[in-house]
């Protein structure tokens, strides 16, 4: 079961630009290495991020082979009203993941 | 004259090795990280090893709730390796959790670096985070301490290197690209970058154990044990980073 952390503020002004952090657990093979039997070990990457911010697509990403383990990502995002956040991992060997997160304004 | 000039310094050189005493100050490993680590273990939304913490408190919720509070888990970490009276021996945290595992949960033990064992230890040190390193004080404890200790200054391998050599003679210097660390065990399990993973105390003993090519003590033998006991004892006062980032 992938494990998934995203980090925002849970409160933010009107209009704020603030940080969001979303780091997720995953091998992010590259499909280049071998196993210790010689064996070539099959790529499996996440090929796509997708963040969402109720429901608009606020931004998207695709990863590959040179990125590590456990991959991080961090990004501004300017919070206009209410919502919540949400973020979609998507790779190889149907893998997918979604972490969602609240964001109040005042 | 000359012949017992010469075992003199046999003899003394002998001495200072045995007594070579362990660097001081005494630094964690952090220390001696470059400041992108360094940062990157400071901040717990970009830590790595913060995603096995989280697994491990679900697995906690589940399994462990209903007899352990998460409050009582507070200092545990700087407790370990314990005497454990039924076994008759010392018990790493890890071996800890397995037998809670067996006498109370009912279910069978966790592999050695599985997941879910990783998981649970990363979350239940965690809680000690910030708390002094207790030195062993069960007096039951001695013998382990005692064989801790021996294992600690034994060269072995082909390389014949013992802990000693590299930890303390030669902490803070260079092997490789690498700087040598004290080898004080703070952040326990580590999320190292070079494993891509977080992995335990043992698995750290181990990979030096294989470094200078002796055949590696197995999980929870009775010597990676007594080495764990004596680190701690090392250590004793210096604070719990865990989940630590290592290079």
């Amino acid at each position: 079961m992938a494990r998934a952390i995203l980090t925002v503020p849970a409160k933010a002004r009107v209009g704020e630009v603030v940080e969001v952090r979303a780091l997720i657990q995953h091998p992010m093979e590259t499909g280049y290495r071998s196993d210790a039997a010689g064996q070539r070990l099959p790529s499996d990457l996440v090929r796509r991020v997708e963040c969402r911010f109720d429901g608009e697509l606020v931004l998207a990403g695709e990863l590959h082979a040179a990125i590590a383990a456990n991959p991080y990502l961090a990004f501004a995002l300017r919070v206009p009203h209410n919502g919540t956040l949400s973020v979609t991992w998507q790779g190889d060997r149907g893998f997918t993941h979604t972490e969602s997160a609240r964001i109040d304004v005042t | 004259m000359s012949g017992w000039l010469v075992r003199c310094g046999l003899v003394g050189g002998a001495l200072c090795a045995a007594l070579a005493a362990a660097a001081e100050p005494r630094q964690s490993g952090v220390e001696f990280m470059s400041p992108a680590t360094q940062a990157l273990q400071r901040d717990d939304a970009a830590n790595p090893a913060f995603l096995w913490v989280k697994g491990g408190a679900q697995r906690f919720e589940a399994a462990c709730a209903r007899c352990h509070s998460v409050a009582d888990m507070r200092g545990v970490a700087t407790r370990y390796p314990a005497w454990d009276g039924a076994l008759g021996k010392p018990v790493t945290l890890s071996a800890r959790i397995n037998l809670c595992q067996e006498r109370h949960v009912d279910a069978a033990p966790l592999a050695a670096e599985s997941e879910a064992l990783l998981e649970l230890e990363s979350f239940v040190a965690h809680q000690s985070r910030g708390l002094p390193i207790a030195a062993p004080s069960d007096p039951k404890l001695a013998r382990a301490l005692q064989l801790g200790a021996k294992l600690y200054v034994q060269r072995m391998g082909q390389l014949d290197f013992s802990c000693a050599q590299c930890h303390d003679a030669h902490a803070g210097r260079r092997l490789a690209g690498s700087t040598i660390p004290q080898a004080h065990p703070t952040g326990y399990p580590i999320y190292r970058l070079e494993w891509q993973s977080v992995g335990s105390l043992q698995r750290r003993l181990r990979q030096c154990q294989s470094g200078v090519r002796a055949e590696p003590y197995s999980y929870a033998s009775d010597e990676l044990t007594a080495l764990e006991l004596y680190l701690n004892q090392r250590a004793a006062g210096m604070i719990i980073e865990t989940p630590a980032v290592r290079p």
